[in-house]
Protein backbone atom coordinates (compact mmCIF):
# COMPACT_ATOMS: atom_id res chain seq x y z
CA UNK A 1 0.00 0.00 0.00
CA UNK A 2 1.11 3.68 -0.73
CA UNK A 3 0.85 6.38 0.20
CA UNK A 4 1.55 10.06 -0.63
CA UNK A 5 2.06 12.93 1.69
CA UNK A 6 1.56 15.91 -0.85
CA UNK A 7 4.88 18.14 -1.22
CA UNK A 8 6.83 15.09 0.45
CA UNK A 9 6.79 12.14 -1.62
CA UNK A 10 5.48 8.53 -1.41
CA UNK A 11 5.90 6.26 0.76
CA UNK A 12 5.06 2.03 1.32
CA UNK A 13 3.22 1.26 4.21
CA UNK A 14 2.42 -2.22 5.99
CA UNK A 15 -1.07 -3.41 5.69
CA UNK A 16 -1.21 -3.25 9.41
CA UNK A 17 -0.39 0.24 9.35
CA UNK A 18 -3.91 1.01 7.37
CA UNK A 19 -5.93 0.45 10.21
CA UNK A 20 -4.02 3.17 12.54
CA UNK A 21 -3.93 5.18 9.52
CA UNK A 22 -7.85 5.33 9.22
CA UNK A 23 -8.29 5.99 12.81
CA UNK A 24 -6.66 8.90 12.76
CA UNK A 25 -8.28 9.91 9.38
CA UNK A 26 -11.52 9.63 10.98
CA UNK A 27 -10.51 12.67 13.60
CA UNK A 28 -9.02 14.31 10.41
CA UNK A 29 -12.53 14.36 8.25
CA UNK A 30 -14.98 15.09 11.15
CA UNK A 31 -12.84 18.10 11.81
CA UNK A 32 -12.81 19.05 8.26
CA UNK A 33 -16.53 18.84 8.06
CA UNK A 34 -16.58 20.81 11.65
CA UNK A 35 -14.23 23.81 9.98
CA UNK A 36 -12.50 23.28 13.22
CA UNK A 37 -8.81 24.72 12.93
CA UNK A 38 -7.78 23.54 15.99
CA UNK A 39 -8.84 19.71 15.70
CA UNK A 40 -7.68 19.87 11.96
CA UNK A 41 -4.39 21.20 12.55
CA UNK A 42 -3.80 18.15 15.25
CA UNK A 43 -5.22 15.53 13.72
CA UNK A 44 -3.53 16.08 10.05
CA UNK A 45 -0.04 16.43 12.35
CA UNK A 46 -0.63 12.90 14.05
CA UNK A 47 -1.41 11.35 10.68
CA UNK A 48 2.01 12.80 9.40
CA UNK A 49 3.75 11.37 12.19
CA UNK A 50 2.11 8.15 12.15
CA UNK A 51 2.85 7.75 8.04
CA UNK A 52 6.19 9.02 8.40
CA UNK A 53 6.96 6.69 11.25
CA UNK A 54 5.00 3.52 9.55
CA UNK A 55 6.10 4.13 6.03
CA UNK A 56 9.12 3.89 3.96
CA UNK A 57 9.82 6.11 1.48
CA UNK A 58 9.50 5.21 -2.17
CA UNK A 59 12.66 5.61 -4.32
CA UNK A 60 12.98 9.56 -6.49
CA UNK A 61 12.34 7.18 -9.66
CA UNK A 62 9.60 4.77 -8.79
CA UNK A 63 6.52 5.54 -10.75
CA UNK A 64 3.20 4.45 -9.02
CA UNK A 65 -0.31 5.58 -8.47
CA UNK A 66 -1.17 6.02 -4.61
CA UNK A 67 -3.68 4.31 -2.59
CA UNK A 68 -3.97 7.44 -0.42
CA UNK A 69 -3.08 10.43 -0.43
CA UNK A 70 -2.24 13.22 2.40
CA UNK A 71 -2.58 16.62 2.41
CA UNK A 72 0.99 18.40 3.34
CA UNK A 73 2.49 19.79 6.30
CA UNK A 74 1.16 23.17 7.29
CA UNK A 75 -2.40 22.46 4.61
CA UNK A 76 -5.80 24.45 5.70
CA UNK A 77 -9.04 23.03 5.88
CA UNK A 78 -10.16 25.68 2.83
CA UNK A 79 -6.94 23.62 0.62
CA UNK A 80 -8.31 20.49 1.99
CA UNK A 81 -12.45 21.38 1.29
CA UNK A 82 -10.87 22.44 -2.01
CA UNK A 83 -9.03 19.29 -3.02
CA UNK A 84 -12.47 17.21 -2.12
CA UNK A 85 -14.74 19.28 -3.40
CA UNK A 86 -13.65 19.09 -7.49
CA UNK A 87 -9.99 18.12 -7.24
CA UNK A 88 -10.22 22.52 -7.88
CA UNK A 89 -7.21 23.04 -7.07
CA UNK A 90 -5.26 20.58 -9.00
CA UNK A 91 -3.66 22.48 -12.03
CA UNK A 92 -3.23 20.91 -15.37
CA UNK B 1 -14.77 6.97 2.99
CA UNK B 2 -12.42 9.34 4.80
CA UNK B 3 -10.04 11.88 3.46
CA UNK B 4 -6.99 10.29 1.83
CA UNK B 5 -8.63 8.16 0.04
CA UNK B 6 -10.71 10.72 -1.26
CA UNK B 7 -8.46 12.37 -2.28
CA UNK B 8 -6.39 9.95 -3.93
CA UNK B 9 -9.49 9.00 -5.87
CA UNK B 10 -9.83 12.90 -6.88
CA UNK B 11 -6.24 12.50 -8.56
CA UNK B 12 -7.21 9.41 -9.98
CA UNK B 13 -9.89 10.69 -11.96
CA UNK B 14 -7.90 13.30 -13.10
CA UNK B 15 -5.14 11.28 -14.57
CA UNK B 16 -8.25 8.81 -15.72
CA UNK B 17 -9.83 11.46 -17.98
CA UNK B 18 -6.41 12.88 -19.35
CA UNK B 19 -6.02 9.46 -20.09
CA UNK B 20 -9.85 8.92 -21.89
CA UNK B 21 -8.76 11.47 -24.18
CA UNK B 22 -6.39 10.41 -26.03
CA UNK B 23 -6.73 7.91 -28.93
CA UNK B 24 -3.75 5.74 -28.79
CA UNK B 25 -2.21 4.76 -25.79
CA UNK B 26 1.59 5.02 -27.17
CA UNK B 27 1.05 8.81 -28.37
CA UNK B 28 -0.19 9.18 -24.83
CA UNK B 29 3.20 8.17 -23.17
CA UNK B 30 5.00 10.70 -26.03
CA UNK B 31 2.50 13.93 -25.20
CA UNK B 32 2.72 13.06 -21.37
CA UNK B 33 6.55 13.33 -21.85
CA UNK B 34 6.48 16.69 -23.11
CA UNK B 35 4.18 17.53 -20.42
CA UNK B 36 6.85 16.50 -17.77
CA UNK B 37 9.87 18.56 -19.29
CA UNK B 38 8.31 21.56 -19.20
CA UNK B 39 6.70 20.89 -15.85
CA UNK B 40 10.45 20.70 -14.84
CA UNK B 41 11.35 23.95 -16.67
CA UNK B 42 8.84 25.64 -14.36
CA UNK B 43 9.83 23.63 -11.12
CA UNK B 44 13.37 25.02 -11.66
CA UNK B 45 11.77 28.56 -12.25
CA UNK B 46 10.01 27.94 -9.38
CA UNK B 47 12.97 27.13 -7.49
CA UNK B 48 14.94 30.37 -8.60
CA UNK B 49 12.09 32.98 -7.64
CA UNK B 50 11.98 31.81 -4.75
CA UNK B 51 15.82 32.29 -4.06
CA UNK B 52 16.03 35.66 -5.08
CA UNK B 53 12.69 36.46 -3.07
CA UNK B 54 14.44 35.28 0.10
CA UNK B 55 17.69 36.84 -0.97
CA UNK B 56 15.51 40.17 -1.35
CA UNK B 57 14.13 39.68 1.81
CA UNK B 58 17.88 38.87 3.70
CA UNK B 59 18.99 42.40 2.06
CA UNK B 60 16.13 44.01 3.38
CA UNK B 61 16.96 42.22 6.75
CA UNK B 62 20.68 43.54 6.98
CA UNK B 63 19.18 47.10 6.38
CA UNK B 64 16.66 46.99 9.01
CA UNK B 65 19.19 45.31 11.00
CA UNK B 66 21.59 48.67 10.33
CA UNK B 67 18.59 50.64 10.98
CA UNK B 68 17.88 49.10 14.95
CA UNK B 69 21.68 49.51 15.52
CA UNK B 70 22.11 53.18 14.80
CA UNK B 71 18.62 53.92 16.66
CA UNK B 72 20.37 51.74 19.69
CA UNK B 73 24.09 53.50 19.44
CA UNK B 74 21.74 57.12 19.38
CA UNK B 75 19.69 56.14 22.65
CA UNK B 76 23.24 55.86 24.07
CA UNK B 77 24.44 58.93 22.67
CA UNK B 78 21.59 60.50 24.10
CA UNK B 79 21.89 58.98 27.42
CA UNK B 80 25.34 60.08 27.50
CA UNK B 81 24.56 63.37 26.90
CA UNK B 82 22.24 63.63 29.51
CA UNK B 83 18.80 63.33 26.92
CA UNK B 84 16.95 60.75 28.23
CA UNK B 85 14.09 62.21 26.48
CA UNK B 86 16.14 61.52 23.40
CA UNK B 87 16.93 58.01 24.49
CA UNK B 88 13.29 57.23 25.11
CA UNK B 89 12.45 58.28 21.76
CA UNK B 90 14.99 56.55 19.91
CA UNK B 91 14.55 53.21 21.84
CA UNK B 92 11.05 53.41 21.45
CA UNK B 93 11.60 53.82 17.72
CA UNK B 94 13.72 51.26 18.13
CA UNK B 95 11.05 48.58 19.11
CA UNK B 96 9.00 49.16 16.31
CA UNK B 97 11.59 48.67 13.34
CA UNK B 98 12.59 45.94 15.60
CA UNK B 99 8.80 44.23 15.14
CA UNK B 100 9.45 45.04 10.94
CA UNK B 101 13.00 43.07 11.66
CA UNK B 102 10.95 39.64 13.47
CA UNK B 103 8.08 40.19 10.31
CA UNK B 104 11.43 39.36 7.76
CA UNK B 105 12.81 37.06 9.49
CA UNK B 106 9.85 35.01 9.71
CA UNK B 107 9.15 35.50 5.93
CA UNK B 108 12.88 35.03 5.18
CA UNK B 109 12.35 31.41 7.01
CA UNK B 110 9.06 30.83 5.56
CA UNK B 111 10.82 30.82 2.03
CA UNK B 112 13.92 29.09 2.55
CA UNK B 113 11.28 26.50 4.06
CA UNK B 114 9.71 26.99 0.66
CA UNK B 115 12.53 26.53 -1.51
CA UNK B 116 13.66 23.69 0.55
CA UNK B 117 11.02 21.79 -0.66
CA UNK B 118 10.75 23.09 -3.79
CA UNK B 119 14.03 21.93 -4.65
CA UNK B 120 13.53 18.38 -3.29
CA UNK B 121 10.30 18.32 -5.75
CA UNK B 122 12.43 19.39 -8.48
CA UNK B 123 14.52 16.20 -7.46
CA UNK B 124 11.81 14.02 -7.17
CA UNK B 125 10.24 15.05 -10.41
CA UNK B 126 13.69 14.78 -12.75
CA UNK B 127 14.46 11.15 -11.23
CA UNK B 128 10.58 10.33 -12.46
CA UNK B 129 11.04 12.10 -15.88
CA UNK B 130 14.01 10.12 -16.22
CA UNK B 131 12.51 7.02 -15.46
CA UNK B 132 9.56 7.76 -17.17
CA UNK B 133 11.56 8.12 -20.18
CA UNK B 134 12.76 5.11 -20.27
CA UNK B 135 9.98 3.25 -19.30
CA UNK B 136 8.19 4.95 -22.21
CA UNK B 137 10.39 3.05 -24.85
CA UNK B 138 10.18 0.26 -23.79
CA UNK B 139 6.52 -0.08 -23.63
CA UNK B 140 6.53 1.34 -27.03
CA UNK B 141 8.97 -1.50 -28.56
CA UNK B 142 7.70 -4.53 -26.46
CA UNK B 143 3.83 -4.18 -26.74
CA UNK B 144 1.08 -3.41 -28.53
CA UNK B 145 -0.77 -0.75 -28.81
CA UNK B 146 -3.42 -2.87 -27.12
CA UNK B 147 -1.26 -5.13 -25.12
CA UNK B 148 -0.02 -1.82 -23.85
CA UNK B 149 -3.05 -0.20 -22.22
CA UNK B 150 -2.41 -1.44 -18.95
CA UNK B 151 1.38 -0.77 -18.34
CA UNK B 152 0.45 2.42 -19.51
CA UNK B 153 -2.60 3.37 -17.83
CA UNK B 154 -0.70 2.68 -14.06
CA UNK B 155 2.43 4.96 -15.60
CA UNK B 156 0.49 7.68 -16.70
CA UNK B 157 -1.61 7.43 -13.88
CA UNK B 158 1.60 7.30 -11.32
CA UNK B 159 3.40 10.25 -13.10
CA UNK B 160 0.58 12.34 -13.70
CA UNK B 161 -0.22 11.86 -9.56
CA UNK B 162 3.44 13.60 -9.23
CA UNK B 163 2.60 16.25 -11.76
CA UNK B 164 -0.33 17.49 -9.76
CA UNK B 165 0.89 17.45 -6.86
CA UNK B 166 4.44 19.54 -7.88
CA UNK B 167 1.87 21.58 -9.97
CA UNK B 168 0.22 22.16 -6.48
CA UNK B 169 3.68 22.96 -4.89
CA UNK B 170 4.83 25.17 -7.54
CA UNK B 171 1.29 27.38 -7.28
CA UNK B 172 1.61 27.65 -3.31
CA UNK B 173 5.53 28.62 -3.88
CA UNK B 174 4.19 31.80 -6.08
CA UNK B 175 1.45 32.66 -4.08
CA UNK B 176 3.99 32.94 -1.54
CA UNK B 177 6.86 34.97 -3.45
CA UNK B 178 3.97 37.11 -4.95
CA UNK B 179 2.75 38.25 -1.30
CA UNK B 180 6.62 38.85 -0.63
CA UNK B 181 6.71 40.31 -3.33
CA UNK B 182 4.22 43.60 -2.71
CA UNK B 183 5.69 43.50 0.85
CA UNK B 184 9.07 43.51 -0.02
CA UNK B 185 8.68 46.72 -2.32
CA UNK B 186 6.57 48.74 0.25
CA UNK B 187 9.43 48.04 2.44
CA UNK B 188 11.93 49.38 -0.32
CA UNK B 189 9.75 52.22 -0.86
CA UNK B 190 9.92 53.34 2.70
CA UNK B 191 14.09 52.71 3.14
CA UNK B 192 14.23 54.43 0.38
CA UNK B 193 12.41 57.85 1.20
CA UNK B 194 13.58 57.29 4.57
CA UNK B 195 10.42 57.11 5.87
CA UNK B 196 10.25 53.84 7.82
CA UNK B 197 10.37 55.85 11.25
CA UNK B 198 7.49 57.73 9.82
CA UNK B 199 5.39 54.95 9.09
CA UNK B 200 5.74 53.43 12.55
CA UNK B 201 4.38 56.73 13.99
CA UNK B 202 7.49 58.76 14.83
CA UNK B 203 8.73 62.14 12.93
CA UNK B 204 11.35 62.11 10.57
CA UNK B 205 13.96 59.43 11.30
CA UNK B 206 16.79 61.65 11.40
CA UNK B 207 15.41 64.15 14.03
CA UNK B 208 17.01 61.94 17.23
CA UNK B 209 20.38 62.28 15.05
CA UNK B 210 20.06 66.00 13.84
CA UNK B 211 19.63 66.81 17.97
CA UNK B 212 22.39 64.87 18.84
CA UNK B 213 24.75 66.53 16.37
CA UNK B 214 23.02 69.86 17.32
CA UNK B 215 23.72 69.30 20.79
CA UNK B 216 27.35 68.06 19.85
CA UNK B 217 28.16 70.87 17.87
CA UNK B 218 27.13 73.28 20.61
CA UNK B 219 29.22 71.36 23.41
CA UNK B 220 31.77 71.95 20.85
CA UNK B 221 31.38 75.74 20.27
CA UNK B 222 30.68 75.30 24.17
CA UNK B 223 34.24 73.72 24.47
CA UNK B 224 36.03 75.76 22.06
CA UNK B 225 34.75 78.97 24.06
CA UNK B 226 35.30 77.38 27.36
CA UNK B 227 39.08 76.65 25.93
CA UNK B 228 39.27 80.24 24.67
CA UNK B 229 38.51 81.98 27.71
CA UNK B 230 41.07 80.00 29.43
CA UNK B 231 43.72 80.45 27.71
CA UNK B 232 42.49 84.44 27.90
CA UNK B 233 42.58 83.80 31.83
CA UNK B 234 45.52 82.18 31.66
CA UNK B 235 47.34 84.70 30.56
CA UNK B 236 47.59 86.55 34.29
CA UNK B 237 44.60 88.29 36.24
CA UNK B 238 44.36 91.48 34.46
CA UNK B 239 42.42 90.06 31.52
CA UNK B 240 39.67 88.13 33.88
CA UNK B 241 39.42 91.37 35.22
CA UNK B 242 38.36 93.22 31.85
CA UNK B 243 36.40 90.18 31.13
CA UNK B 244 34.02 90.73 33.76
CA UNK B 245 34.20 87.43 36.05
CA UNK B 246 30.64 88.49 37.93
CA UNK B 247 29.14 87.48 34.73
CA UNK B 248 29.92 83.56 35.00
CA UNK B 249 29.12 83.51 38.85
CA UNK B 250 25.26 84.63 37.78
CA UNK B 251 24.64 81.65 35.85
CA UNK B 252 23.99 78.04 38.05
CA UNK B 253 27.19 75.74 38.11
CA UNK B 254 25.55 72.71 37.57
CA UNK B 255 24.44 74.10 33.92
CA UNK B 256 27.29 73.82 32.97
CA UNK B 257 29.24 70.85 34.37
CA UNK B 258 31.52 70.24 31.61
CA UNK B 259 33.38 74.18 32.10
CA UNK B 260 36.33 73.10 34.81
CA UNK B 261 38.25 76.30 33.10
CA UNK B 262 35.72 78.45 34.72
CA UNK B 263 34.89 76.81 38.13
CA UNK B 264 37.60 78.24 40.19
CA UNK B 265 37.11 81.81 41.24
CA UNK B 266 39.27 83.98 42.17
CA UNK B 267 37.56 86.06 44.14
CA UNK B 268 37.03 89.17 41.72
CA UNK B 269 33.50 88.67 41.08
CA UNK B 270 33.02 89.60 45.50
Amino acid sequence: MIIRIMGEGQRRLPEGALEELNRLDVDLESAVEKHDDAAFGSALRALLEAARSLGEALPDDAIEPSDLILPGEGATIEEVHELLTDGGLIPG
Amino acid sequence: MGVMKRVSTIFRAKANKALDKMEDPRETLDYSYQTQLELLQKVRRGVADVATSRKRVELQMNQVQQQTDKLDRQARDALAAGREDLAREALSRKGGVQGQLNDLRAQYESLQGEEEKLTLASQRLQAKVDSFRVKKETIKATYTAAEATTRINEVFTGISEEMSDVGLAIQRAEDKTEQMKARAGAIDELMASGALSDALGGPPPDDIQAELDRMGASHGVDAELARMKAELSGGGEAPRQISGGPVNDAVPGDANPSYPAQQPHTGEGQ
